[in-house]
């Protein structure tokens, strides 16, 4: 193409204007850090929560608690306010190099050049496809986010009767938004052992939301021409199968960095989250291209997603002001029941993570977790966390643990 | 353009060709280029929503054809007319090439044999390779890899617009699309056949069978009982964007005494797909997936590309071949019953069906229908590019600075605008419902499968009402 496209050039580009990418912006725009441009994709900034439209957002970085749809407007007013730029309807589609990125909207199509860029792209469901679920290929099959978009932003009817795919929190926000819809969940699928691994929000859910659990389970067909007509599952033990009558499948959790705009960079994959690899200043392995949110730990609540935001600002503000390269670090590896740890780089002269915690994502239901650190074969520290740590749910570490450990020494190892 | 409409005046129809598929449409394409009446009946409520949907969407050159069969001869004028057509009307295609590859000795040892019968068909650019130019070309494949025999004119095509394509130009031409007319008896009188279907009879003095999976059963009701068609299940997986640039090749299996392999193919909506199973079947709607499909093509698949396996699958489906008794395309007309089947066309009939038209056309003249060719032909339709091949609407600056429409993307996934949204909805054979919107733009047809776009992309299509095109009611002929 001959045409040249137009160049704008801020000082910050956040990519993404959920908790975290709004939250960067404000905080960005209050320290006076230059030309903020938050863009978003979606038609209004606010991410996921805009979509649940439920009580629960708000609590750690807020201090109160809020619906979905009241605590993402509140995040874009916060930005609009501290006079960061929103830009929705944006959506940016590549690299034309390693520091411009293309850009859609109805407005045009051009480049940005900013100085900085901050990841703030989230998290997606896996859909049934990605699942490998075989069967018909009916209506009425969803994932959360496709629920809660055609229920709170569209006003769509569902169907009757659903089955939910999942035992994550999300899980049971999907529960939520079905009986407000008027379609019964009629069960609850999960691979888990226990219900009780869905923790707190469980004896709720299971109270409020009266949805019966099958355990132990996995979905082995969807069946139904036209609309959906049932579930196939089995018992992942015994291996006995049977059929679930449902008009809806919901797919819930089973969460996967949207990640293109990271790999087709190049920019280094942590294996576990699929997100890129960070350090606890939350750069990523491209000098001046910093990661906040959910794409980082699929999935945390929002408001530890938006406390990213926060953390990342005076990193981003310190490369900004030149600072130099960061230096050589250690890795941070997990062992069971943990799949993934976030952030997983450690530096000598970098902040403690956000918060000061270090996010994992455990496979199995432990009351009272014993986190042991370990570096080289020797044993750093062993503590005893007061709080359980539950599959489908972020555990979330002091980073203290971390406190002993050799910035020269070989990767630390955390597990329980 | 309009083209002399083709509605005829006494309500008797000079061809009525049954089946929308690629076949029946590009033979109503050519047989209304001349000075007859012609009526599409699809049994669905759009065209190309059969076996023409779920093939592998590969233009073949026909260099594996038996020799000397019809397939081989319209296969390879197929390929020379439908890249033509391609180019004239904007559907996508990429010249990928394609390499055959051997595992074992026996598949090694039958590289010759398929370059000379490559040959035998007339097609002289294969090539054999040894195991070093097979990673060449395909580093991500997997270990033990014999050898291979190139392809290099096998190429990658948009089947979806393919059919549109044809089915707008026939439209254009004035051919009248009847959809939701599914053929469940006829009449015969001396000079008139008069087709039965839910929306009321369609009648006409010529009948063309192309009606793909059911082409047995109407064959049967005009009183021959030549072939059965047996439903043989495809099941393919498509893998996310990101392992595009695993696979630059068309990745082909040497057939063996070992059965048919699966393929691995880059897709023109800049995916991979790997398959297909090959698993005859009974009922002829039966396009679930399956949990043997399932696990024979991820087994096939760890070993043809580990690394592959290792990405996310962003779709499967399953499409059913109209496999019949019989080894070669069986065209054959009736001229005492001005009737002409056209049965047997496997997933070569994308490339040839251009060339079976003409073949069509050729055997309906013999037969005795008049065929006077017609000028002022309304020039073919330019269709929407839904391939990766060429620049997509969301990345054209000024066509965004003209009507920003095409700057509002819908779906994220795979870059759909409201633009080509509502395009598609108002096209000439437009979307019906969200099947259609996705063969049409491809919206919600990415990794995340409506997670974002899918209650938006409904309410586009609901606020986008059809301005149809096609009937599925014909006044003329109640």
């Amino acid at each position: 193409m001959t045409y040249q496209l137009p160049l704008i050039e801020p000082d910050v580009l956040i990519i993404g204007g959920g908790p975290a990418g709004l939250t960067a912006a404000a905080e960005l725009a209050d320290r006076r850090a230059g030309h903020i441009l938050c863009v978003d994709r979606e038609h209004a900034a606010g991410g996921i929560p805009r979509h649940s439209d439920h009580t629960g957002y708000g609590l750690r970085d807020l201090h109160r608690v809020m619906s979905g749809p009241v605590y993402a407007r509140h995040l874009v007013d916060r930005a609009t306010r501290a006079k960061a730029e929103i830009r929705t309807n944006t959506m940016v589609t590549g690299w034309s190099d390693e520091h411009t990125l293309d850009v859609t909207s109805p407005d045009g199509r051009y480049q940005i050049r900013p100085r900085a860029i901050v990841l703030a792209t989230g998290a997606r469901e896996r859909p049934r496809t990605a699942r490998r679920i075989p069967g018909d290929r009916p209506h009425g099959v969803y994932t959360t986010g496709q629920l809660q978009n055609l229920v709170h932003l569209h006003h769509q009817p569902v169907g009757k009767r659903a089955v939910i795919v999942g035992g994550e929190l999300v899980s049971w926000s999907a529960a939520l938004t079905l009986r407000q819809a008027g379609c019964t969940p009629a069960l609850m699928i999960s691979q888990y052992p226990k219900a009780e691994s869905y923790g707190a929000f469980n004896a709720a859910g299971r109270t409020v939301l009266r949805v019966p659990v099958a355990t132990r389970s996995r979905v082995t067909k969807v069946i139904g021409k036209g609309r959906c007509q049932a579930v196939e599952i089995e018992h992942l033990d015994t291996g006995k199968r049977r059929t679930v009558a449902c008009d809806t499948v919901v797919f819930t959790g089973d969460w996967i960095p949207d990640h293109e705009l990271v790999r087709a960079a190049g920019i280094a994959l942590d294996e576990s989250t699929l997100g890129p690899l960070t350090d606890t200043a939350l750069r990523t392995s491209r000098p001046g291209v910093f990661a906040v949110g959910n794409m980082l730990h699929p999935v945390d609540t929002a408001d530890v997603a938006a406390l990213d935001g926060k953390h990342v600002a005076q990193q981003v503000i310190n490369h900004l002001h030149g600072q130099q390269p960061p230096t050589a670090g250690v890795r941070l590896t997990v062992g069971s029941p943990f799949r993934w740890v976030a952030p997983q780089i450690l530096r000598p002269d970098d902040p403690a993570p956000a918060r000061g915690r270090l996010l994992l994502w455990p496979d199995e239901f432990v009351r009272f977790p014993k986190v042991t650190v370990r570096q080289d074969g020797r044993v750093i520290t062993r503590r005893t966390l007061a709080w359980p740590a539950a599959p489908g749910r972020v555990f979330r570490i002091p980073s203290t643990v971390l406190d002993g450990i050799s910035h020269t020494g070989g990767p630390v190892h955390i597990s329980l | 353009m309009t083209a002399t409409p083709h509605r005829p005046d006494d309500g008797v129809f000079d061809v009525a060709v049954i089946g929308g598929g690629i076949v029946g449409a590009a033979i109503a394409r050519e047989l209304s280029g001349c000075e007859v009446s012609v009526a599409l009946l699809e049994a669905r409520d759009d065209v190309g929503d059969g076996t023409s949907k779920a093939n592998t969407a590969i233009l073949h050159t026909g260099f594996d054809a038996k020799p000397g069969t019809l397939e081989s001869r319209l296969v390879a004028r197929g390929y020379h007319l439908l890249s033509a057509y391609a180019k004239a009307t904007g559907i996508p295609v990429e010249h990928t090439g394609a390499v055959l590859v051997a595992w074992n000795q026996e598949e090694l040892d039958a590289l010759p044999g398929l370059k000379e019968k490559a040959e035998a068909n007339g097609y002289e650019h294969c090539r054999i390779i040894g195991a070093d130019e097979v990673y060449q070309s395909i580093p991500d494949l997997g270990d033990g890899a014999l050898g291979g025999l190139t392809v290099p004119d096998e190429s990658i095509i948009c089947t979806w617009t393919t059919n549109l394509a044809l089915a707008t130009d026939a439209q254009q031409r004035g051919t009248t699309i009847l959809l939701q007319h599914g053929v469940t008896g006829i009449d015969h009188a001396p000079d008139v056949t008069t087709l039965h279907t839910a929306q009321g009879e369609v009648r006409a003095r010529w009948v063309v069978n192309a009606a793909g999976l059911g082409a047995d059963h109407i064959d049967r009701l005009f009183g021959h009982d030549r072939f059965t068609v047996t439903p043989r299940r495809g099941e393919l997986f498509v893998f996310d964007k990101l392992t595009r640039p695993m696979v630059n090749k068309i990745v082909l299996p040497v057939p063996s005494s070992r059965g048919k392999g699966v393929l691995i193919s880059p897709t023109i909506y800049g995916n991979v797909m790997l398959g297909p199973t090959a698993e005859d079947l009974t009922d002829r709607t039966n396009t679930a997936t399956s949990e043997d499909g399932y696990d024979f093509l991820l087994t096939k698949g760890e070993r043809l590309m580990p690394r592959l396996l290792a990405e996310e699958v962003t779709a499967s489906y399953a499409g059913l071949r109209a496999a019949i008794d019989h080894p070669d395309y069986l065209i054959e007309a009736t001229p005492e019953q001005r009737y002409l089947l056209v049965g047997g066309i496997r997933s070569t009939g994308l490339t040839a069906g251009l060339a079976i038209a003409e073949h069509v056309s050729g055997l309906l003249e013999e037969s005795g229908l008049a065929l006077r060719s017609r000028s002022g032909l309304p020039d073919p339709p330019q269709m929407p590019n839904i391939g990766e091949a060429a620049p997509r609407p969301y990345q054209d600056a000024e066509r965004i600075a003209a009507d920003p429409a095409y700057g509002t993307i819908v779906c994220f996934c795979e870059r759909v605008t409201e633009g080509e949204i509502r395009d598609a909805c108002h096209a000439p054979v437009p979307a019906r419902g969200l099947e259609g919107l996705r063969r049409r733009t491809r919206a919600m047809n990415g990794r995340c499968q409506g997670f974002f776009c899918g209650a938006a992309v409904a309410a586009l299509r609901t606020q986008h009402h059809t301005h149809d095109g096609c009937s599925n009611q014909h006044k003329d002929n109640r």
